[in-house]
């Protein structure tokens, strides 16, 4: 329910006095409301839900994770990030 | 795609899993609070990767689920009346009330539409000057914001056949009742990041320090929730009860300000019973009287409604992570996806539906039932 998608800015319009915008999911367009984005920029990422953009993802931020488990691995296992593999289910 | 896939890596998965592992010394009960983050947990397994130790509680976060029966029954009321066009999310189509369920009113000839967002509501609204046209607002703090924007719309534009029969939880109330019950096994939290992202984490400080429990707002795909964990048994092994964010490509510490803002105009806060759990202070959000007149419920009479859950479903105790779904007599037999005999059963983010489809049959050590026992 509280399910929320990235996706990548690639229009922005004004519809009703409402920012408007199309945000493309893996290649599908769907129109999304920038009324809470109203900051969002073409070619940035935003999160969907329920066909209103709720945040700007951070991009920086976005990495953060994958320092904090280099930071984590044994010193041995450092620098030596192995080919990522999706998770299979 | 970008954003999704990087975080369902196997291998930075399987560092995350050992860190957690070299970090827990004892065993620890760690509460998902939203039913995307169970459906994620037991799609990608991530509960039978853990150390043996940690074990996860799935929380009442499924907006479905806890919608009790007599709105359900309410919805039905409206929806069965020949001038309206009755607009919902596809989820809540099949959660059974007293005696049907959306979609046998719409097999029947009621007019039932299902929307991808309350603005087509209250586009079609617009188009069908002619008819009522009521939204189904149901949802947390995440979809708050867009529910409340389309009764904002729908006042600017002067749309008086439009409203909503509003059914809105909170998520802080609702961890509150968790820890107040005298039977809480919960001691750390994950809390829901696209909830936080909207609210931000202001109003689960007072919840850590008053109940000294961790509380980290943790995002939905593997890494994330991993990590969320990981930063949840560091809290708990040094002894710490702080609010710290996982999620951070998305929660800004105070959210999303113009979202609140919103939300702040349009509803304010109100007791809500939750299905299977009872009444919770303060826990759901109504209309305020400025947008009074666009309340479904009042304006089709259905105020007076109630009923009561089937006496089978232990929703109440799932919810609470008190049981896990197949420790229910009925999951599996009576109760299927197909024949739903409650809600957490109905949507795709119930812990029920999320047990049929991905753990029916017991998968020994791992299987988070039998550890238990
Ligand atoms: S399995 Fe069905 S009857 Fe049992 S708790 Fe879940 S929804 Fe209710």
């Amino acid at each position: 329910m509280c399910l929320g998608i990235p996706g990548k800015l690639t229009e922005i319009y004004q519809r009703n006095d409402m920012p408007m915008g199309k945000v493309e999911f893996g290649g599908i367009l769907k129109e999304v409301c920038l009324a809470y984005t109203p900051e969002a920029q073409l070619g940035q990422y935003v999160v969907v839900h329920v066909g209103f953009a709720i945040s700007l993802i951070d991009e920086a931020e976005a990495e953060e994770i994958f320092s904090y488990i280099e930071e984590i691995e044994e010193p041995g296992v450092r620098g030596q990030r192995a080919k990522r593999r999706n998770i299979k289910f | 795609m970008k954003y999704i896939d990087e975080y369902r890596d196997a291998v930075a998965a399987k560092k995350l899993v050992e860190a957690i592992r070299s970090t827990t010394t004892r065993p620890w009960n760690i509460m998902e609070v939203c039913g995307g983050q169970t459906h994620a947990i037991l799609r990608f397994a991530l509960d039978e990767m853990l150390p043996g130790r940690i074990t996860l509680i799935h929380g009442p976060g499924c907006p479905v689920c806890v919608t009790p029966i007599e709105i359900i029954d309410k919805a039905i009321a409206i929806a069965s009346l020949p001038e309206v066009i009755f607009c919902s999310f596809g989820d809540m189509l099949r959660v059974p009330g007293s005696e049907k369920d959306l979609l046998t009113v719409k097999s029947e000839g009621g007019r039932v539409r299902v929307v991808y967002s309350p603005m087509d509501a209250v586009a079609l609204a617009g188009k069908n000057p002619d008819r009522e046209v009521v939204f189904f607002a149901i949802g947390f703090e995440t979809t708050a914001p867009a529910n409340a924007m389309a009764v904002v719309q729908a006042s600017k534009l002067g749309l008086d056949n439009f409203s909503v029969l509003v059914a809105h939880v909170l998520v802080p109330p609702a961890i509150r009742a968790v820890l107040s019950s005298p039977e809480n096994l919960v001691q750390g939290f994950l809390a829901a990041g696209h909830v936080c992202t909207i609210t931000g984490i202001d109003q689960y400080r007072p919840i850590a320090e008053e109940f000294g429990v961790p509380i980290v707002a943790t995002g939905f795909e593997p890494l994330d929730i991993l990590q969320g964990v990981l930063m949840c048994v560091r809290q708990l092994e040094e002894g710490r009860a702080d609010v710290e964010i996982q999620y951070t490509r998305s929660v800004r510490p105070e959210g999303n300000p113009a979202a609140r803002k919103t939300i702040e105009e349009v509803f304010e806060p109100v007791p809500r019973k939750w299905r299977g759990i009872g009444e919770i202070p303060m826990s759901g959000l109504a209309l305020r009287e400025k947008y009074a007149k666009y309340d479904a419920a009042g304006r089709f009479s259905v105020e007076g409604i109630t009923a009561d859950e089937p006496a089978e479903c232990i929703a109440g105790e799932v919810l609470q992570g008190r049981r896990k779904p197949h420790e229910c007599p009925a999951f599996g037999t009576r109760c299927t996806p197909d024949r739903p005999l409650g809600a957490p059963m109905v949507s795709s983010e119930g812990a029920c539906a999320a047990y049929y489809r991905y753990r029916r049959k017991c998968s020994g050590r791992a299987c988070p039932a039998c550890r238990r026992k």
